[in-house]
C-alpha cells in the first residue's frame, strides 16, 4: 500500500521484454496483445515503478510491435500511470516509440558504439522528445569490461552530454553487468569491476543514475533458479550502496539477502566479490546441491508445530514468529475452503483471534510495542498471502473496523512514528492506507475519497510540517469533507492543534499523543455510540485551550531594540583562540564501531514508547523485560551494521573566522566569500538580571571563530529497509531507522568532541565519559537550525552551502528543509565557554520585519518560516 | 532588447495581464454566414469559423484586440486557435492556413503598435495554437484501442505549418494552449521549437494545460505535474492552465503547478462554469476577486480569461491585481522527473 513518489532504488519491470521473457515473446509473436497487456498490468501491480518494453526479435516487425503495444497500454490507466522505458538496440524503433509515449519516458539505450557524432545526434533527439536516457558503456572499441574502461567511457559520455546541455539527472549509465563464474579467469573480476565503477562514476559525474541488467551476471547457472536468485540478491546487496540505483529485474524473484542459506550466500559472495581464484569452482560444485530444491531448507519441527493450525497461527502471532506463517495460513485457507468457508474467514477467524490476544496483552500492559510490531509483521505476511484470494472473490463485505488514510505530510520525510501508529492500528482491526512520506494534500484528499475512508491521520516531525497540516485541514474544509482528522508527530501538540488546525476545519480534529492512544481515539471515532460524545468533549477541550490562551494573554514582548540592549554580554577575555586546523574537513567514512560506543540509548527507548532512562530501564519491573529484549535485538542488528557495513557514516566540519554584526554573524568562508547568518533574539520580557539571548551574543564584534557541521548515518539503509518492507517486516524496518537515527546523533556527539580536542583544539585535554558527554558537560554548544536556539529551518541551506554539505555528505534538503537521509544532524559550533542553549520562543512583528530584511527574504516568506515563533 | 527580455523584466516586477475570450466577443457582433465567408470561394458553410474573420472581417478582430489592450492587457493572442490544416479541414479551409496565420499575426501586431503609441508601454503578441480536433493518445474506435486518427509526424507537420506562418507574421511568442492531450502538446512544442530554429529569431514558447474533469487531469489522463514533467524539456517561458473551470476550482491545481515549476506561470480561467444554456454568467467583479485570491498566495505571473470572459472582465482583473507582487519563480532541487500519467521522482 506504499505509494511513495520519490524512491532511492528503482525496480524496472522486465517482463514486457521479448528478449527477457519467453512467455511475453510467445504472446507477441502470436499477436495476442490483449494478454501481453495483462503482463504489463501485473508488473505494475507487483511494484514495477517503470516498465521496460522491448520488441527486439528478428522475426518480428519490431517497430510496429513497439507502436502497437505502447498505444495499447496508453489506454490502460493502471499501467500508463508509470513511466515507460523504450528499450531497443535499433534507433528507428526507439524513435517510433518516442512518438507514441505521452509522459516522460526513458530511452534504453544509446552509446558511442558508432562514434561520437551518432551518439550526440541520438542524445539531441532524446532531448527534443523529452526523454531520460540510458547510456551503455560502449565505445568505438567495444563494450567496457574493466573498471577503468567503464569509468573512462562513462566520463567521456558525460562530458559530451554536458557539452550539448543534456540534463545530468536524466542520464542513466549502464556500465555492463557481465557473467561471472564462467570458468574463464578474466571474467572473475567482472562484478567487482562493475561495483567499483559505480562508485567512481557517481563521484565523477554528479546527478547521474546507474542501472544494469541483472540476469547476465548468473548466465553460467542457467536452469538453476536458486543459485541465480541468490547471486542477484548478493550482487544488489553490494552494488546498491556503491551507487546502483536502478535495475531491470523481476522484483518478485529476488531473495532477501538475510534469508539466503548462509553457505550459498557466502559462496555467491566469494564469486561476486572475487575473493579468491577458486570461488567460481566452489559455487559450481555447491550449485549441484540446489538443483531442483527449495532454497530454504525445512527447519526442524518444534513442539508447537504439532498443534492444530488455528492454534499454531495464534502462537505465531503472539510470539512474533514468521517462519511458518505463510504455510500455516495456506493450510487454514484450504481448511476453510473444505468446510465451505472463504479466505476472508481465515482473517476474521484465527488471525483476528490471535491479534485480539495480542491486543489484550498490549492493552493490559503485558506486551510492549516492539513485540506488537513483531506480531504485526506475522499478521501482515499472513494477510498478504490471503489477499489475492480475497480479491479474486471480490468480497465487498470485508470492511474492517474502519479505514484510515495515513501520511507524512509534504516536505517531511520522517516516518518512524507514523509507521508505528499504522502497525498498532492494523493490529486492532483498522484498515490502514499508508501513503508514505512527502505526501501532498491533493493525494491525501483523493485517497480519502477513493478509499471511502473513515478518517485521515497526518504525521510530521519538523516544524514546517505544522503549517502543511494546517493546509491539509484548510483544503479538507474547502473540499467540504467532514471525516475526522487525526494529528500526530513529534512537533505537534494539543495546543497547536487547538489553536491552528481545529478552527480551520469543521470536522472533528484530534491530536493523538502517541501510538498507544491512537487506537482509543480511532475506536471512539468509528463507534456509533461514543462518537458524538467524544467529538463534543474534544471540541470543548480545545475551545477551552483557546479561551485560556486568549484570556491569559501571553507574556509581554519587549521591542526588539530593548531586547538587544538587554543582550548577553560575553567576557571577551575568554574568547576561544583560532582553530588548530581551520577550514573544511570531510569525513567520508567514519568508523561505525567508534560511533556505536557513544550512542545515547534513552531516546531510542522513547522512540518505542518505553519510558525510562538507560541503563535502569533494562531492569525496570514493568518494561524491563521488553526493553531488554528490544535492546538485545538492537545490539544484534548493530553487530551486523558494523560487521557488514550497512551504513556509510559521512560528515563534514567547517571552522571559519567570523565577526558579529548586530544579531548577525558574518562568516568568512573563503577569500571573497562572506556569508551573513542572521540569528533570532528572545523578546519575552525578562526579569532583572536575565538577558534576552541571541546566538550572535556568543560571538565577538572584533573577530572570532565559528564552526558548522553536518553528519549522516543514513546512507545504505535503504536497500535493507526495502528488504524488510518486502518481507512485511515492520519491526526490523523501524528498528533499523531508529538505530540509524541514534548513530547519527552519536556521530554528531563524537565529531563535536573531535572538534573540541583536535580540529579547533580549545579543549585538548578533555576527558569525558559517555554519560558526561550525554549530559553536555563540555565547553561550547552545537545548536541546530530548527531547534529552539535558532528555530528557523531555512538557515540549513545557508549552512549546507558553507559546508558544501550535499557534496561531502550526500545529505539533501526537502522544500521544507528536512534532511534526507533522515538519520542526519547539522548545526553550528560555538566555542565560547559562556555559550549555552536557550529557546528563542515568541518574537514580535518588529523582529520579524527586521529579520526578513537581514535574511534577504520577503515578509511573507519570513512569516512562513517563523510561523511557529509568531503569535 | 528582445521581446523575451522585455517580458521577463516586466514579469519580475509585476503580474502581467493576458487577454480574454474571443468567441464571446465575436458572438456579440451577431455575424451571419455571409459575414464569415466574405468573398472567398469556399464550398462549405463557414458560420462559426471564427479564425476566418482574420481574412474576411479583420476590423472585428482588431476591434476585439484593441478592447482588451485598452482594458489593460499586456499580451494578446492571435485569433488562430483552430488555424491548423487538420482543424480547418472541417470548413474546407486547409489551403488557407498560411494566409490565416499571417493575417492574424499582423492584425494583432498592428493593434499592439497602436496601443503602444498611446502610452508607450510595450505590448506582446502570442500566436495561439489550439490542440486541434484530433488526439494522439486516444482511440476513437471502441473496438481498437491501438487505432489513432492521426500520427505524431503528421500532427507535428500541421503544427509546424501554423508556427512558421505565425512567426513570419511577426508574433513575439507561440502559445500552445488548452492542451487536452499531452502527446499533442509534445508534438506542438517540438514543432514550435523547430520553427523557431528555422526562423533564426527567438520566439519563446508558452504552454497551457487544461483540466477536463474534477479529477484534475486532462483528457489524456495526465495530472498537472505529469503534464509539466512531460513538457519541461521544451523550456517554455510560461506554463499554466486555461479554460477548464472557473478560477475558484482551478486554484488547487495552480497552487501545485506553481510550486513545481521553475518558469513563469500564466493562468486564464473561464468565467466560472457555464449555466444550463451553456452561457457564462460570472460577473467581472467576481472573476477578478477569485483571481486576486491567487495573487495573494503568490501563484501567478500573468493572468487573463478564457471562455466567457470579456474586456470588462480583463479590466476588472487588471485593476484587482495592479499592486499585487508577482510569483517568485522557485529554484528547484536537481532530481530526475519522469512521468507516466502520474509524476515519478528519482532522487539525484
Amino acid at each position: 500500500m506504499n505509494t511513495q513518489a520519490s524512491t532511492n532504488f528503482v525496480n524496472v519491470g522486465e517482463r514486457t521484454n521479448v528478449t527477457g521473457s519467453a512467455a511475453f515473446k510467445k504472446l507477441i509473436m502470436a499477436g495476442d496483445y490483449a494478454r501481453a497487456v495483462e503482463v504489463a498490468r501485473q508488473q505494475v501491480e507487483n511494484g514495477a515503478q517503470i516498465i521496460d518494453v522491448n520488441m527486439d526479435e528478428g522475426l518480428l516487425d519490431s517497430q510496429a510491435a513497439m507502436e502497437t503495444f505502447l498505444k495499447l497500454i496508453t489506454a490502460e490507466p493502471d499501467i500508463s500511470r508509470v513511466p515507460v522505458m523504450i528499450d531497443s538496440s535499433k534507433w528507428s524503433v526507439i524513435e517510433a516509440g518516442l512518438k507514441c509515449v505521452s509522459g516522460k519516458p526513458i530511452v534504453n539505450s544509446i552509446s558511442m558504439k558508432e562514434g561520437e557524432a551518432q551518439f550526440l545526434e541520438h542524445a539531441r533527439k532524446c532531448m527534443a522528445y523529452g526523454a531520460a536516457v540510458v547510456v551503455m558503456a560502449f565505445d568505438e572499441v567495444g563494450q567496457a569490461d574493466t573498471k577503468e574502461r567503464k569509468v573512462e567511457i562513462c566520463s567521456r559520455a558525460y562530458e559530451l552530454l554536458m557539452g550539448i546541455g543534456f540534463p545530468p539527472e536524466d542520464i542513466i549509465f549502464d556500465p555492463n553487468i557481465f557473467a561471472v563464474a564462467t570458468g574463464i579467469e578474466e571474467h572473475n573480476n567482472y562484478a567487482v569491476d562493475f561495483i567499483e565503477a559505480c562508485r567512481e562514476i557517481k563521484q565523477r559525474c554528479p546527478h547521474v543514475h546507474i542501472s544494469g541488467g541483472l540476469s547476465n551476471l548468473s548466465f553460467s547457472f542457467r536452469g538453476n533458479e536458486t543459485v541465480r536468485r541468490a547471486m542477484h540478491s548478493v550482487f544488489l546487496y553490494h552494488a546498491i550502496p556503491a551507487g546502483l540505483d536502478m535495475a531491470i529485474v523481476n522484483a518478485g524473484q529476488l531473495d532477501v539477502y538475510d534469508t539466503i542459506d548462509p553457505e550459498l550466500r557466502t559462496a555467491c559472495e566469494d564469486v561476486v566479490l572475487n575473493r579468491d581464484a577458486d570461488a567460481g569452482e566452489r559455487l559450481v560444485d555447491l550449485a549441484e546441491k540446489y538443483k531442483g530444491t527449495d532454497a530454504v531448507a525445512e527447519k526442524a519441527a518444534e513442539e508447537w508445530r504439532g498443534w492444530p493450525v488455528n492454534k499454531r497461527l495464534e502462537h505465531a502471532l503472539v510470539k512474533g514468529i514468521d517462519l511458518y506463517v505463510v504455510d500455516d495460513t495456506e493450510e487454514a485457507r484450504l481448511e476453510a475452503l473444505h468446510s465451505g468457508g472463504r479466505p476472508i474467514h481465515v482473517i476474521e477467524g484465527p488471525l483476528m483471534d490471535g491479534m485480539n490476544v495480542v491486543g489484550d496483552l498490549f492493552g493490559s500492559g503485558k506486551m510492549f510495542l516492539p513485540q506488537v510490531v513483531k506480531s504485526a509483521r506475522v499478521m501482515k505476511k499472513a494477510v498478504a498471502h490471503l489477499l489475492p484470494y480475497i480479491e479474486a472473490e471480490k468480497d465487498e463485505g470485508a470492511k474492517g473496523k474502519g479505514k484510515i488514510i495515513m501520511a507524512t505530510v509534504k516536505g517531511d520525510v520522517h516516518d518512524i512514528g507514523k509507521n508505528i501508529v499504522g502497525v498498532v492500528m492494523q493490529c486492532n482491526g483498522f484498515d490502514v492506507v499508508d501513503l508514505g512520506v512527502m505526501v501532498p494534500w491533493t493525494t491525501i484528499l483523493q485517497a480519502a475519497k477513493d478509499n471511502d475512508a473513515d478518517m485521515i491521520g497526518l504525521s510530521g516531525l519538523i516544524t514546517p510540517s505544522l503549517d502543511e497540516m494546517v493546509t491539509v485541514a484548510h483544503e479538507m474544509q474547502r473540499a467540504g469533507m467532514t471525516m475526522p482528522l487525526l494529528i500526530g508527530g513529534a512537533t505537534t501538540s494539543k495546543v497547536h492543534t487547538a489553536l491552528k488546525i481545529e478552527p480551520g476545519y469543521d470536522g472533528p480534529v484530534v491530536h493523538v499523543l502517541d501510538a498507544s492512544r491512537a487506537v482509543g481515539v480511532a475506536t471512539a471515532l468509528v463507534s456509533e455510540t461514543q462518537k458524538d460524545g467524544f467529538v463534543a468533549q474534544t471540541a470543548a477541550e480545545y475551545a477551552h485551550i483557546r479561551d485560556a490562551r486568549a484570556g491569559k494573554g501571553q507574556s509581554a514582548l519587549v521591542p526588539i531594540e530593548d531586547a538587544r540592549a538587554n543582550g548577553f554580554v560575553i567576557d571577551e577575555a575568554l574568547k576561544p583562540g583560532a582553530p588548530l586546523q581551520p577550514g573544511l574537513h570531510a569525513f567520508p567514512d567514519w568508523d561505525l564501531a567508534d560511533l556505536r560506543e557513544t550512542i545515547d540509548w534513552t531516546p531510542f527507548f522513547r522512540a518505542w514508547e518505553l519510558a525510562g532512562n538507560y541503563p535502569a530501564i533494562l531492569t525496570d519491573p514493568v518494561v524491563g523485560e521488553s526493553a531488554s529484549s528490544l535492546f538485545a535485538d538492537a545490539q544484534a542488528m548493530l553487530d551486523r551494521i558494523v560487521a557488514e557495513k550497512w551504513i556509510l557514516a559521512k560528515g563534514v566540519v567547517g571552522l571559519w573566522p567570523c565577526r558579529r554584526e548586530g544579531d548577525d554573524i558574518i562568516v568568512h568562508v573563503e577569500d571573497e566569500k562572506h556569508v551573513r547568518v542572521p540569528m533570532l533574539r528572545q523578546q519575552i520580557a525578562k526579569r532583572e538580571g536575565r538577558a534576552n539571548m541571541c546566538l550572535a551574543d556568543f560571538i565577538s564584534h572584533d573577530g572570532d571563530w565559528i564552526g558548522g557541521f553536518a553528519v549522516t548515518a543514513g546512507h545504505g539503509i535503504e536497500s535493507h529497509l526495502a528488504q524488510f518492507k518486502a518481507r512485511h517486516d515492520d519491526y526490523n524496518d523501524i528498528l533499523l531507522k531508529a538505530l540509524a537515527d541514534r548513530l547519527a546523533e552519536s556521530f554528531a556527539e563524537r565529531l563535536h568532541q573531535y572538534v573540541r580536542t583536535t580540529l579547533w583544539g580549545y579543549a585538548p585535554d578533555e576527558q569525558l565519559t559517555n554519560e558526561a558527554l550525554i549530559k553536555e558537560q563540555y565547553r561550547g554548544i552545537r545548536p541546530a537550525p530548527g531547534y529552539p536556539a535558532c528555530p528557523e529551518h531555512s538557515l540549513k541551506p545557508i549552512l549546507f552551502e558553507m559546508l558544501d554539505a550535499p557534496h561531502h555528505t550526500g545529505i539533501t534538503l526537502t522544500e521544507s528543509f528536512a534532511m534526507w537521509p533522515t538519520a542526519a544532524v547539522s548545526g553550528f559550533y560555538f566555542g565560547h565557554p559562556q555559550s549555552e542553549y536557550f529557546g528563542v520562543a515568541r518574537v514580535g512583528r518588529d523582529q520579524l520585519e527586521d529579520y526578513a530584511e537581514r535574511r534577504g527574504i520577503d515578509l511573507e516568506t519570513a512569516e512562513r518560516y517563523l510561523r511557529p515563533n509568531l503569535d | 532588447m528582445t521581446a523575451e527580455q522585455l517580458f521577463r523584466e516586466r514579469a519580475a516586477r509585476q503580474i502581467l495581464v493576458f487577454d480574454g475570450g474571443y468567441g464571446t466577443s465575436i458572438q456579440k457582433y451577431g455575424l451571419q454566414e455571409a459575414d464569415y465567408r466574405g468573398d472567398l470561394p469556399l464550398e462549405k458553410d463557414q458560420k462559426g469559423n471564427n479564425d476566418l474573420l482574420c481574412l474576411t472581417r479583420p476590423d472585428i478582430v482588431e476591434a476585439i484586440h484593441t478592447a482588451y489592450l485598452d482594458n489593460g492587457a499586456d499580451m494578446i493572442e492571435t485569433n488562430t486557435f483552430s488555424s491548423t490544416g487538420i482543424a480547418m479541414a472541417d470548413y474546407g479551409c486547409e489551403h488557407l492556413v498560411r494566409e490565416l496565420n499571417l493575417a492574424a499575426a499582423r492584425i494583432a501586431r498592428e493593434a499592439c503598435n497602436k496601443a503602444e503609441a498611446k502610452n508607450g508601454v510595450k505590448r506582446f503578441v502570442a500566436g495561439s495554437i489550439g490542440p486541434t480536433n484530433k488526439t494522439l493518445s486516444i482511440s476513437p474506435q471502441v473496438n481498437d484501442p491501438a487505432f489513432r486518427e492521426v500520427d505524431f509526424d503528421t500532427l507535428k507537420g500541421q503544427y509546424r505549418e501554423q508556427c512558421d506562418a505565425l512567426i513570419e507574421g511577426g508574433v513575439d511568442f507561440l502559445l500552445v494552449e488548452t492542451c487536452f492531450d499531452t502527446l499533442n502538446a509534445k508534438a506542438a512544442g517540438m514543432a514550435a521549437r523547430e520553427a523557431e530554429a528555422a526562423a533564426g529569431r527567438s520566439v519563446p514558447l508558452m504552454m497551457s494545460f487544461t483540466i477536463t474533469d474534477m479529477s484534475g487531469r486532462n483528457l489524456s489522463g495526465h495530472t498537472i505535474a505529469a503534464f509539466w514533467y512531460s513538457l519541461r524539456h521544451l523550456k517554455p517561458i510560461t506554463i499554466g492552465v486555461n479554460c477548464a473551470f472557473g478560477a475558484d476550482l482551478l486554484r488547487p491545481y495552480l497552487s501545485e503547478l506553481s510550486k513545481i515549476s521553475d518558469t513563469l506561470i500564466l493562468a486564464y480561467p473561464n468565467a466560472g462554469l457555464p449555466n444550463e444554456l451553456g452561457q457564462y454568467d460570472e460577473l467581472p467583479a467576481r472573476t477578478a476577486e477569485l483571481i486576486a485570491e491567487w495573487t495573494r498566495e503568490g501563484l501567478v505571473n500573468m493572468v487573463g480569461g478564457c471562455c466567457g470572459t470579456t474586456p470588462d472582465h480583463i479590466g476588472a482583473i487588471a485593476r484587482a491585481i495592479a499592486s499585487a507582487p508577482p510569483r517568485v519563480v522557485p529554484e528547484l532541487p536537481v532530481f530526475t522527473r519522469l512521468a507516466g500519467l502520474e509524476p515519478m521522482h528519482i532522487a539525484a
